[in-house]
């Protein structure tokens, strides 16, 4: 739970944040959503004050983090940041037991905690470990770096554009984990992009910023159909909303239950969207659908897409 | 395995000639006199360039040493938030440092401590600071931002930032600026000689005034291989680090 009261950063005479106000709750992926300069950076990095703030108070499982000495409240929560900023000087087991290490954790606790996590990236403990970050590609430098924000068991992780710079196809599959890891842990998280597709694809609550104010927070599906005014609908875009909004939408919501279809089954958890790729790829309009254990639940039809 | 690379490389021929000329300079004897007859004694014997290189050892090591250190303390000092406003003016004063001639140095030096090693280790310390104040700088400032900004915001305090990522990874370049600044520092211990330091420039200044060429060919010889080997060490020395900052 982390509460923003009424936070102001100004530098000089420039407001960047301007009495802003979120609560975000347990287990929420909240996207903080803008163009450049809007001050969603910097939100982030008073959080974990790396940026002091003016005015207001921020509150992380209720407790002011300014009543918090800066070092004692990083080490509590987790931070990913866009150049991952990996130690080239340690192997992939120092970078990831960086933290654990600072709060003294027995050297058996931080070895089990280092292969768990590279367990949970799908990186082979043993192949990895002993690794140095330039021997990795760009998308496992970045998973160890999630990996790294997410060693101590933090009760918050925050997220500055960690995916910006790599690869369209990385980026997917990034993409996909942390959903994963997201649903795996339920941690709260604090993820800042101006991808829009992005948001929409990770985000819980999309909180939408321009020049230091949240001008609308909503969940994805509401933000898409519900703009709260021009700003919005334009930011999110008039083109292609209709693809926007299938890829929000789950398969679950327009399933047939009891009917059957041939063919490689959809996840009941993935997309319209994904769904209109599967029918269009193998030119047809009905899909099958499983659930997560791979039984057969129902089908989709195209006409189900647009209903 | 090691022994046969050890072996295969200059390091070791160059330290082992070196070795040789400094205990055995005597057994070149027949040869000087053939080459320079008449002069006599052909071999410096006032000391034993065994004694004059320990002793020049002695000042290079305490004048690096010292300069290394102030170097590396004031490069952190004016990377640091702190002292930031600092960089430009201990720049400028390192400079200056530089560009006054070492003898100069000494001869400021001297009536404000005295003859001998005193002085020479000051001139050697301030003509030493540069270099290594400059790679210290580079070094540090080179530590990417993303790195710095991931050690402060997972929790790092300033002296972890600095002990555990700033410093190891400066270090390449921080070695190569003392590795700069012991090798100028060997070959102008030489002029110690004039204000009555014991170095391996004293067969060199001797021979100088008595017009003794075989003296100044001995100190001259060894001086030269004394740089070279030192060099060579620091060189195995960055070669044994780079790994670590790749």
């Amino acid at each position: 739970m982390i509460e923003i009261d009424t936070v102001s950063k100004s530098y000089g005479e420039r407001p960047v944040v301007d009495c802003l106000s979120l609560t975000v709750g347990d287990g929420v992926l909240c996207v903080l959503l803008g163009s450049s300069g809007c001050g969603k950076s910097t939100t982030l990095r008073m959080i974990n004050r790396l940026i002091p703030m003016d005015s207001g108070t921020i509150r992380v499982g209720g407790e002011d983090v300014r009543r918090v000495p800066p070092e004692a409240l990083r080490r509590r929560i987790g931070y990913a940041i866009q150049s991952i900023g990996l130690f080239p000087h340690w192997t992939v087991e120092d970078n990831i037991a960086t933290v654990p290490r600072l709060l003294k954790w027995r050297q058996a606790r931080v070895r089990d905690r280092v292969a768990e996590l590279l367990e949970l990236f799908r990186l082979d403990a043993e192949t990895y470990r002993g690794k140095y970050p330039h021997q990795l590609s760009g998308g496992e430098q970045q998973r160890v770096g999630v990996a790294r924000a997410l060693a101590a068991d933090p009760e918050l992780l925050l997220m500055d554009e960690p995916f910006a710079a790599v690869d369209p196809i990385t980026r997917d599959a990034l993409q996909t984990e942390l959903a994963r890891i997201h649903r795996a842990t339920g941690k709260t998280i604090v993820f800042v992009t101006h991808d829009i597709e992005e948001a929409l694809r990770l985000a819980t609550v999309i909180a939408i910023m321009d020049r230091g104010r949240i001008i609308q927070i909503d969940a994805p599906l509401e933000i898409l159909e519900r703009p709260a005014n021009d700003f919005v609908r334009d930011f999110v875009g008039h083109q292609g909303l209709g693809l926007k909004l299938l890829s929000v939408r789950r398969i679950a919501d327009r399933l047939r239950r009891g009917e059957t279809a041939e063919g490689e089954p959809l996840a009941l958890d993935a997309s319209l969207g994904e769904a209109l790729s599967a029918m269009t790829a193998r030119r047809t309009d009905r899909l099958s659908v499983c659930d997560t254990e791979g039984r057969r639940v129902g089908v989709i039809t195209l006409g189900d897409l647009v209903r | 395995m090691h022994g046969g690379r050890l072996l295969g490389t200059p390091v070791l021929w160059v330290g082992v000639l070196f070795a040789a000329l400094l205990l055995r300079m005597d057994a070149l004897r027949p040869v000087l006199q053939h080459v320079f007859p008449g002069v006599e004694p052909v071999i410096y014997n006032r000391d034993s360039f065994l004694a004059l290189f320990l002793s020049q050892l002695g000042l290079v090591a305490a004048a690096s040493f010292a300069a290394s250190l102030a170097g590396v303390a004031l490069a952190v000092f004016v990377t640091r938030q702190a002292g930031r406003d600092f960089r430009a003016m201990v720049n400028a004063l390192a400079t200056v440092g530089q560009t006054f001639p070492p003898a100069a140095v000494l001869a400021i030096a001297v009536p404000m401590v005295g003859f001998g090693a005193r002085p020479t280790v000051i001139a050697l310390f301030l003509y030493g600071l540069l270099p290594i104040i400059e790679n210290a700088v580079a070094g540090l400032e080179g530590v990417p931002q993303g790195v710095r900004e991931a050690a402060e915001g997972m929790g790092l305090s300033a002296w972890q930032r600095l002990y555990q990522v700033d410093l190891p990874l400066a270090a390449p370049l921080i070695l190569a600026g003392i590795r700069v600044s012991v090798t100028i520092a060997i070959g102008t211990a030489t002029i110690g000689s004039t204000v009555g330091a014991l170095t391996l420039g004293t067969p060199i200044f001797d021979g100088l005034v008595a017009n003794k060429l075989p003296f100044v060919l001995e100190g001259a010889a060894l001086v030269a291989l004394f740089a070279i080997f030192t060099d060579m060490l620091f060189a195995r020395l960055e070669r044994w680090l780079r790994p670590l900052a790749d």
